[in-house]
């Protein structure tokens, strides 16, 4: 009998041996491609700056760090917070609520009236959403500049109809860079939402109207605490990239209006500090790790019933 | 009386909103088509309907090599990734918890987890110094790069598709005396069929749609069409851009279409 | 398990033949963009049977780090003269040695003997300029021959700038707006060209490259950027003029050099070869409107070019143009860092 469970133990061994095997090249894969990169990335942010981009291998140096948070000044030396950085970062964060928010605000009800249509015309509805979603992200943004820029479709019609007589300056500010985001992140949200609320049991609606709630009462007390997850789902898979974003601010806000994705680019290319792209590409690591520690609290908390 | 006619489902405005969020969605999308039909060389004016751009663009030398190496690196990158995600999914689904099984997890995820222009710097670091080890610079990186991108979203749906398969047909035909390859081949594959061409094509479509990853990897003459394009957007855009992008554009569409169809049939 | 194999065998056969294509009868160029004339590489690739490559860059530095970073591939580099230098000493161009090919006898005397490469080692003309002020005279209809123009912006024109982000080009026309010279190292002057800088940024639209397209549709009603470029837009748009600052504005010469690991030298120098030849030349410069370096190309010039008030320099501002020298590190850390306080 003793042998027996031995070789049901020692069986178990080599099935988890072969699991192991069986996932090595997507691991290997990831490693090499993906988590090793990081790693260096990571030690690079603590060498030495090379004097035409790239660091002076294993030469330590915090100097990397150091400036993403406080600068010296040119000319008298004095040091201060990198209001450079912090700013960018800053733009950065408040673009990326904003355009949280908007989309919520945009995607909440879309996903809801997608809900609450006829079972059969609900998939022709959500298809809609999805092609968007799959479509290149530089040709939706693209596309939003022709929407947006002086003499595009916005500005002309605005025109048309009177509204204006000179057309809004959008392209290359701030609110360019915001238009995109939304636009191109409204999928992002409305897809969770929608999964959420089509589990939504109406039921539970009508018994909130039985007890003689209004519809704001009802949408407010009973709609949105059951499709909490899904909002909170929507949220961080729109916060994320637009913490994130480059291709956006680089193509609408005309090498002006930088995000952080931007910063770190200039690093590496036109600003030859390396080891500050890197500690400044962890700072945006961290950032979206923060918000991903938030959501998976949030939606452990509401029972893991997210879908 | 009038409670009868009541909805409990309506709220006002929402249904105003919901078409307000479809034609936003759908209005650059539009206008992006219809001035790649434009016969006027500016983006400003309406000369007429032309198909011209995209003979333009069809006859362009650098876009045909962007969209060749675009659809050749995306091939790659998805098959790769697929087998890679088959091999892990079989490997973390239908089990009891192992050590290390969590790991896995969030080890095949965290590409989704890490913003793209992240990947994309580190990435530019290792490989620039792994092109001057081994004097090696072709398409290898961007295919290496992009499988590692595509793994998670490869690994999605064919584990959500293990999961939802019982093994009671695998049993009873390795109690058939079937060796496991051929219950693998006859039984466990033919089931896991559509995960697998799902998770592919996810992969494929992800593959072609990247930009930040390839803008950092490539080496000289590797443009892919997206990166090709992002170089064109920054100065005179003429509608031939459009043309490209529409009908990178209808391909997604078709794609997506298909995987639409693929996955309402099995549902 | 036939299909599996079979996509994983096509999947490796791809794989290696994408190693293999880089062999033979190939050119990669990495230049700047909207730089390149198509007919050109076309002729080039039709006369040599080479496949050419144009990847585009939008600043030196950017450049001069993927080049220095390692695996880049390109064969061929296009620097500024004031880069070249650098590029020279950090060991990354071939000294190709152009001065011995056969159609040196077409280079203009002029730029034979320039600081940045004596005697022509290592570096052939592609393109020679200015940077200087597009106008949209509907807009603004005053004095055009001033950086004011974009440092203290006419109220007509204030949030309808771009400005190219070229670091030195920007730099230069400021510290002469403000009595300064080039490469100097005085603080005071630095501090005021700094907060000129920061004073005068939040006024322009943007520092982006799209100005040919841009300027003449409206989007932009001033512009500080590259002559040829504007060159352009006039052609696009009859009321763009074009102004030289008379403070002083950069002259720029980009050319054409060979980087050390190149894979494909031959072809790099048939190339330099082929660019010296006065009716290629001349397509060089019938595409992105700016003037080369070769004797007799002017002859094969399109009409739109001859007289062009872009590409000749009236008497009175001619002293006001300087080609950029190299600065030492220490100026160029010093200006970087400015550049960077600016960029926030």
């Amino acid at each position: 009998m003793a042998s027996a469970a031995e070789n049901a133990r020692r069986d178990q061994q080599g099935k988890i041996r072969a699991r192991w095997l069986l996932s090595t090249p997507a691991l290997l894969i990831i490693f090499i491609a993906a988590i090793g990169p990081l790693l260096v990335m990571l030690a690079y942010s603590f060498m030495a700056k090379g004097d035409y981009g790239d660091v002076k291998p294993g030469e330590f140096s915090l100097d990397g760090w150091f400036s993403v948070f406080l600068q010296r000044d040119i000319f008298d030396d004095t040091l201060t917070l990198a209001d450079a950085h912090l700013s960018i970062l800053w733009r950065s964060l408040r673009l990326s609520v904003i355009t949280t928010v908007l989309t919520l605000a945009l995607g909440f009800p879309t996903a809801y009236f997608i809900a609450t249509r006829p079972r059969h015309t609900r998939e022709v509805w959500v298809f809609l959403v999805t092609i968007p979603f799959w479509t290149n992200l530089l040709i939706r943004t693209f596309a939003m500049q022709q929407v947006i820029r002086n003499e595009g479709v916005l500005n002309t019609l605005l025109m048309w109809l009177g509204v204006i007589n000179e057309p809004l300056p959008i392209m290359y500010t701030d609110w360019a860079i915001l238009f995109g985001m939304v636009y191109v992140y409204l999928p992002l949200m409305v897809l969770p939402l929608y999964a959420s609320l089509e589990k939504l049991d109406f039921r539970l609606v009508e018994a909130g109207y039985d007890l003689y709630a209004g519809r704001l009462a009802v949408l407010r007390r009973i709609i949105i605490p059951l499709v909490k997850p899904g909002i909170v789902a929507g949220s961080i898979l729109v916060f994320i990239p637009s913490l994130g974003a480059y291709v956006i601010p680089r193509v609408l806000g005309g090498g002006k209006n930088l995000m952080l994705g931007n910063l770190i680019e200039l690093q590496f290319g036109a600003g030859r500090n390396w080891p500050l792209g890197a500690a400044l590409s962890i700072t945006l690591m961290a950032l979206v790790m923060v918000a991903m520690l938030f959501y998976v609290r949030n939606a452990s908390r509401a029972g893991g019933g997210h879908g | 009386m009038a409670r009868a006619r009541f909805d409990i489902r309506s709220q006002p405005g929402f249904g105003t909103i919901a078409l307000f969020t479809f034609a936003l969605l759908y209005l650059p999308i539009v206008t992006l088509v219809v001035y790649a039909f434009n016969a006027s060389d500016s983006l400003s004016s309406w000369g007429g309907f032309s198909l011209h751009w995209f003979a333009a663009a069809a006859q362009n030398q650098a876009v045909q090599d962007a969209a060749w190496r675009s659809l050749i690196i995306a091939a790659s990158a998805a098959t790769m990734a697929t087998i890679a995600a088959t091999m892990a999914a079989i490997a973390t689904t239908r089990t009891p918890p192992y050590p290390g099984l969590g790991f896995k997890y969030a080890f095949i995820n965290l590409p989704l987890m890490v913003p793209e222009i992240v990947t994309a710097v580190a990435l530019l670091i290792v490989f620039a110094r792994v092109k001057v080890w081994t004097g090696y610079s072709g398409l290898g990186y961007l295919i290496l790069a992009h499988t590692a991108f595509c793994i998670p979203f490869a690994y999605l749906p064919i584990r959500a598709r293990l999961e939802g398969m019982d093994q009671s047909l695998e049993r009873a035909a390795a109690d058939l005396y079937a060796p496991p390859w051929q219950v693998f081949r006859r039984v466990t594959l033919p089931l896991l069929r559509p995960g697998i061409i799902a998770g592919f094509m996810l992969a494929f479509v992800i593959s072609l749609d990247d930009v930040v990853i390839s803008e950092f990897v490539k080496s000289g003459g590797q443009d892919t069409l997206p990166t090709y394009m992002l170089g064109q957007l920054r100065r005179a855009v003429t509608p031939e851009i459009n043309a490209i992008a529409a009908a990178f554009l209808a391909l997604s569409v078709v794609l997506v279409t298909i995987f639409f169809f693929i996955n309402r049939k099995e549902a | 398990m036939t299909l599996k194999s079979t996509t994983l065998g096509a999947a490796l056969a791809l794989f290696v033949s994408a190693g293999a294509a880089c062999a033979e009868g190939q050119l990669n160029i990495y230049n700047w963009g909207d730089y390149t004339s198509p007919e050109l590489i076309k002729k080039f690739e039709e006369t040599h049977k080479v496949k050419v490559t144009v990847t585009d860059y939008d600043s030196n530095d950017t450049a001069l780090a993927k080049v220095r970073a390692g695996g880049h591939g390109f064969d061929i580099v296009v620097p500024s003269a004031n880069y070249i230098p650098i590029w020279i000493k950090e060991g990354l161009l071939l000294e190709a040695r152009p001065d011995q090919m056969p159609n040196f006898k077409n280079m203009d005397e002029r730029w034979v003997n320039v600081p940045w490469d004596p005697g022509r080692h290592y570096s052939v003309p592609w393109q020679w300029g200015v940077s200087g002020i597009g106008i949209n005279t509907k807009v603004y209809s005053g004095d055009i021959n001033t950086s004011a123009i974009f440092l203290d912006p006419p109220k007509e024109l204030v949030g309808k700038i771009n400005v190219e982000p070229e670091m030195n080009d920007v730099l230069f026309a400021t510290i002469r707006y403000l009595g300064g010279e080039w490469c100097t190292t005085d603080k005071a002057l630095l501090k005021q060209v700094r907060d000129k800088l920061l004073e005068a940024k939040p006024k322009w639209l943007a520092m982006d490259y799209s100005v040919t397209e841009k300027l003449p549709s409206g989007d932009y009603a001033a512009v500080y950027y590259w002559n040829g470029a504007i060159l352009r837009a006039r052609l696009k748009n009859p009321d763009i003029a074009f102004g030289y600052p008379k403070e002083g504005y950069p002259v720029f010469m980009d050319s054409v050099t060979i980087l050390k690991d190149a894979k494909n030298v031959e072809n790099a120098k048939a190339f330099m070869n082929f660019i010296m030849e006065p009716e290629n030349a001349a397509l060089i410069s019938a595409f992105a409107k700016y003037a080369n370096g070769i004797k007799g190309s002017e002859a094969f010039f399109p009409a739109d070019m001859k007289g062009a008030p872009e590409l000749n320099v009236p008497a009175e501002f001619e002293k006001a143009g300087q080609f950029l020298e190299t600065c030492s590190p220490e100026v160029s850390q010093l200006y970087a860092r400015i550049w960077t306080d600016i960029n926030k």
